[in-house]
């Protein structure tokens, strides 16, 4: 038998008046689970435990949540990669409003991702077939539509932290350079002006914290530089 | 699009490549002087008046001036936008700011070309 103790965040706003950090001990029975198991091992301890889960194999990004200090999918995040010292602290998403323990309030980055307007806007004619791509142009998107909208990158982010009403965030700016890159979209321009501000994209220094904890190996710091170069391209 | 009033340049674009060269004009500045001190040991006031009575170095300090002005405005700026959350605190800071810049500026013009 091998326990693991776990310290979580706790916050039910109908009965606590703050937050506060609960210990459990959990057996994994040597096994090196993924954090994910290890909230359903606490959940038969506690049921009142809250948490967002869904397909538990990092394809819906429900449970992005902090561990050890660092953002990332619970169900594909083994222990053997964030547990110290045989302890693990398990916390929402940072800046965001909680709900209730580990459940944030996704609303201010929904909100950032529509302001990008996510989807394809073309001015000609709808042709017979598909709008064609050439393979080159289709290669533009790779690295870019992966995303799966977890929070991780967005809530690492102190440029977001500080403002998430006016900096659309790293993952909101990955999908608007997927849009900007892609070639049947014909709105560029008005993509542009709506991030010529020094919010909307340029509020990004640069410290790549979206880039060390995005679960899907993506880079929004390099979309943030490409947004830069067709913004400067634009208006010089 | 978040509309600004108290930015420098209006346009995140604008202070952002504003910021840029700005700071090439002042590593440049700074690389210029450091040498000049290095290469002139036991420097008298009459070799360094001689340097700033050149129109060159004249025009050399200003656009570092101007570029030290811009370059602080548009970052304390950001600091302000992302630490100061109360709006009065923060236009008010920001008034601060912008007119000690003014004052800078021109008392270094008027070291300058007063001497």
């Amino acid at each position: 038998m091998s326990t693991l103790q776990v310290s979580i965040y706790r916050y039910n706003p109908e009965t606590d008046s703050a937050p506060y950090m609960q210990e459990f001990q959990v057996d994994t029975q040597g096994r090196d689970l993924m954090v994910l198991d290890v909230l359903h091992l606490m959940k038969e301890q506690d049921n009142g435990l809250a948490y967002r889960r869904s397909c538990r194999e990092g394809v819906c990004g429900s449970d992005g949540m902090n561990m050890n200090g660092k953002n990332g999918l619970a169900c594909i995040t083994p222990l053997s990669e964030v547990v110290k010292k045989g302890k693990l602290v398990l916390r929402p998403l940072p800046g965001l409003p909680v709900i209730r323990d580990l459940v944030v309030d996704m609303g201010l980055f929904y909100k950032q991702y529509e302001r990008i307007q996510p989807y394809l806007q073309n001015d000609t004619p709808a042709p017979a077939i598909e709008r064609l791509q050439s393979p080159e142009e289709r290669d533009k998107l790779d690295g870019l539509y992966e995303c799966i909208l977890c929070a991780c990158c967005s809530t690492a982010c102190p440029s977001f932290w500080w403002n998430p009403d006016k900096f659309v965030g790293p993952a909101g700016l990955l999908q608007a350079y997927r849009f900007l890159a892609d070639s049947r979209d014909t709105a560029t321009r008005e993509r542009l002006t709506e991030l010529e501000d020094p919010f909307s994209v340029f509020r990004c220094r640069g410290i790549m914290n979206c880039v060390a904890v995005c679960p899907k190996g993506l880079n929004p710091t390099r979309a943030i530089g490409k947004i830069r170069e067709m913004l400067l391209a634009n208006a010089t | 699009m978040v509309t600004n009033i108290t930015n420098f340049g209006r346009s995140g674009l604008s202070d952002w490549l504003v910021q840029r060269v700005s700071a090439i004009i002042l590593a440049l500045y700074t690389l210029f002087i450091v040498a000049y001190l290095l290469l002139n040991p036991g420097l008298d006031y009459a070799t360094w008046s001689g340097l700033f009575a050149q129109t060159w170095m004249r025009i050399f300090s200003l656009l570092a001036f101007v570029s030290i002005a811009a370059h602080a405005w548009i970052g304390l700026w950001t600091v302000t936008t992302d630490y100061l959350k109360p709006t009065g605190l923060r236009v008010g800071i920001q008034t601060f700011i912008i007119l000690a810049i003014f004052v800078f500026l021109v008392w270094g013009i008027q070291i300058l070309w007063g001497a």
